[in-house]
């Protein structure tokens, strides 16, 4: 099986540690490389310079080479800026999408082939399948650890060149490989949040710095103030906390966010559903879809069934659906299969 | 660790196991070996061997120099912005300040004047006396001139950490309160050096305890790591002029050789008046135009080529150049910055090699779009 060189993507996570194992044992030449992404603060993610040594203490027992690759600036621009600028449009990004469009499936893989690797792999939780059309993204072995949802922007044309080796595996067992090796990444607890944002500091100090936070109005469907916020540009679709609202009422929720105006539109949860849900872009793996696909709206949400109009630029639900944050990603499937994705819009 | 050294250390490490501050006969033995090791490096530096602190390397004798003056005198540090960050971070921790480098990579006189004439509240001023990255060598008695003139109550430390494998230190000695020199850039062990404190000068020490080095550094001096630091002085300074002058010829040829192999990529680094001769011997410093040097660098590792760029962060990603940014040099040419450096082993062949390797690798980047 073994053909050229294979660069893996080492975040010292299980995952990608469990990855170049998996690789190794197949008969791969193996190279690992750590992203360095973020040069300021962090709890865990990719970047912290512990998580760099496990990546490169695995790859030691391994008995493979490990380099770090500094992006900073890449990550700056591509990934942290646009996060900033998309909450001061009061959009609600999801900056793990962007650093796979523009890091891990751009930058270091045109890097990857520059130095002469053939394929490169990371340790997502998703599966390269051939289709008729060439390969596709589907979904990961694991429903609970699927990401094929932040992986959706990778360009078919590139998973001919991608592995994804613990895509067909289960956490459980991934992890039961790790222990097998005694890796010592076996039992490392998972990175969930954004690698910038630390726990202490929190999204708000974060933001603070970087985007002018504006102080809000919150009204009800009438238009009758009835709460207030800090910053508008902290506020999402949905949220039902932080907003000032005198209790006593039934639940009331997110449904509207005018950012030039700074004015929050809160309603009860009937009003948290819509028929269609606007894109801000859309693009299709392959040839449009005409029938009703299943649509993916967050990383871990139920998927549900809806038409895309790409024309329109629109989803059409087939039942009423829960209101989208604008910024948020909109991902559809055939099947286990990624057939397209897009930004959901205002 | 150039053999002369090895040998010295393997010597003295089995023979002088004994403190040197002890009373007992293997401790005097001790004592008189870690004295003849200050004595030689003395020499050498043209300095008195009562000045010859040991320290764990040039790292420790900077932040030793720009702390113990800020600790003892108040005020505040100045340096080159070129500086290592063993200096450049205590003097800019400390509120310190910094000025440029001009674009050959020698520290600019006019822009210390004028930072000196801010503020009557110097200190310490600290100029290196090679650059480690581009290997330009600051006009020490002219820098010296400067202070003497606007700060006449600096101290002033240069970091020649750089320089004892290609200068004769002993010239400008005499212009310096404190000097910072390392075994492990001359065939010497890691973790051996020396702050060269002149004229009886005393700041308050970096480590207290039991009063080692006259008070000034405590710890129980590292006797072999001594004698194997001043093996590998003596025998750098034994060799000095014949390795200059070999090595210089190799390093030119690389450069050349490179220039000539990649007209349209290389920038030849600090060479801005078309002179190489402020250019230490032992350093080849490049910038290859749409080429990023971290690519580069894995090339040449795959090759058996161990270069560098700038330097390197805490999780060993390469981090931009302070000392290019200082220079003038645009950052889209630093990003491909190479240094190649060359001692008394590099050989002819070791060239020829480089020649082959680096512009095949820097053609390949190229091709897809520097990497």
């Amino acid at each position: 099986m073994a053909t050229g060189p294979v660069m893996v993507a080492m975040s010292g996570g299980v995952d990608s540690s469990v990855a170049a194992a998996l690789l190794l044992d197949a008969g791969h030449d193996v190279v690992a490389v750590t992203m360095k992404l973020w040069g300021g603060e962090s709890d865990t993610g990719c970047c912290a310079v512990s998580d760099v040594d496990d990546a490169r203490r695995v790859a030691d027992q391994l008995g493979i080479e490990h380099h770090v690759f500094n992006f900073g600036e890449d990550f700056e621009r591509d990934v942290v800026r646009p996060y900033a600028a998309d909450h001061a449009r009061g959009l609600t990004p999801n900056p793990c999408i962007e650093c796979n469009r523009h890091l891990k499936f751009d930058r270091l893989l045109n890097r990857a082939e520059a130095l002469g690797f053939d394929r490169m792999a990371t340790g997502h939780h998703a599966r390269i399948v051939d289709t008729p059309v060439g390969p596709r993204l589907a979904r990961g072995a694991d429903p609970a650890k699927d990401q094929s949802y932040v992986l959706h922007v990778i360009d078919p044309a590139v998973l001919a060149r991608l592995i994804l080796p613990v895509g067909a595996m289960t956490k459980a067992d991934v992890r039961a490989v790790a222990v097998d090796l005694g890796l010592r990444t076996a039992s490392k607890p998972e990175s969930q949040d954004v690698c910038f944002i630390t726990n202490q500091h929190g999204r708000e100090a974060f933001l603070g710095d970087r985007i002018p936070l504006r102080a809000g109005r919150v009204v009800d469907t009438d238009g009758i103030d009835v709460g207030s916020v800090n910053a508008i540009e902290l506020v999402t679709i949905g949220q039902r906390k932080g907003l000032g609202l005198a209790g006593g009422t039934d639940p009331r929720y997110v449904i509207d966010i005018d950012p030039d105006e700074a004015v929050v539109t809160v309603g009860p949860r009937e009003a948290l559903a819509g028929e269609v849900t606007k894109l801000e872009s859309w693009s299709w793996t392959g040839e449009p879809v005409t029938a009703a696909v299943s649509v993916q709206c967050s990383a871990h949400g139920v998927p549900a069934s809806g038409l895309v109009d790409a024309e329109a630029m629109s989803v059409r639900w087939t039942e009423p659906h829960r209101l989208i944050a604008p910024g948020q990603s909109v991902v559809a499937y055939i099947d286990d299969v990624v057939v397209g994705g897009g930004i959901a819009g205002r | 660790m150039r053999p002369e050294a090895r040998d010295a250390w393997i010597e003295a490490s089995g023979r002088h196991h004994a403190n040197p501050t002890g009373s007992h006969k293997a401790a005097r033995d001790a004592r008189r070996a870690l004295d003849d090791a200050r004595d030689l490096i003395a020499g050498a530096i043209g300095c008195l061997p009562s000045e010859v602190v040991f320290t764990s390397g040039g790292s420790e004798a900077d932040n030793f120099a720009v702390r113990g003056a800020l600790s003892t005198r108040g005020g505040i540090a100045v340096c080159s912005a070129g500086e290592h960050h063993a200096v450049l971070e205590p003097v800019e921790h400390s509120g310190g300040l910094t000025f440029g480098l001009l674009p050959d990579g020698t520290a600019d006189p006019a822009g210390l004047a004028a930072v000196l004439d801010q503020t009557d509240d110097v200190s310490i001023v600290s100029v290196m006396a090679v650059n480690n990255e581009t290997g330009a060598t600051n006009p020490l008695p002219e820098l010296a001139g400067v202070v003497r003139e606007h700060a006449p109550e600096a101290l002033l430390h240069t970091d020649a950490v750089q320089a004892v494998q290609w200068l004769d230190l002993r010239s400008v000695a005499s212009d310096f309160d404190l000097i910072s020199i390392t075994g492990h850039k001359i065939g010497g062990p890691v973790g051996t050096g020396a702050i060269i404190m002149r004229g009886g000068l005393e700041l308050d020490p970096l480590i207290l305890g039991g009063g080692q080095e006259r008070g000034r550094r405590a710890g129980t001096p590292d006797v072999a790591g001594a004698v194997a630091f001043a093996a590998a002085v003596a025998a750098t300074v034994a060799n000095r002029e014949s390795d200059v002058a070999r090595i210089r010829i190799l390093r030119d040829r690389l450069i050349d050789g490179l220039v000539a192999a990649l007209p349209e990529q290389v920038v030849v680094t600090a060479a801005a008046n078309g002179s190489r001769d402020h250019i230490v011997a032992g350093i080849a410093h490049i910038c290859l135009r749409g080429v990023e040097a971290e690519a580069l660098l894995f090339l040449l590792d795959a090759e058996g080529i161990r270069a560098s760029a700038a330097s390197s962060c805490s999780a060993g990603a390469q981090e931009p150049s302070h000392v290019l940014a200082s220079m003038g040099v645009p950052r889209d040419v630093a990003v491909g910055s190479l240094r190649l450096s060359l001692g008394p082993s590099s050989t002819e062949a070791d060239v020829v090699e480089a020649l082959r390797v680096i512009p095949a690798a820097v053609d390949r980047l190229s091709r897809f779009g520097g990497g």
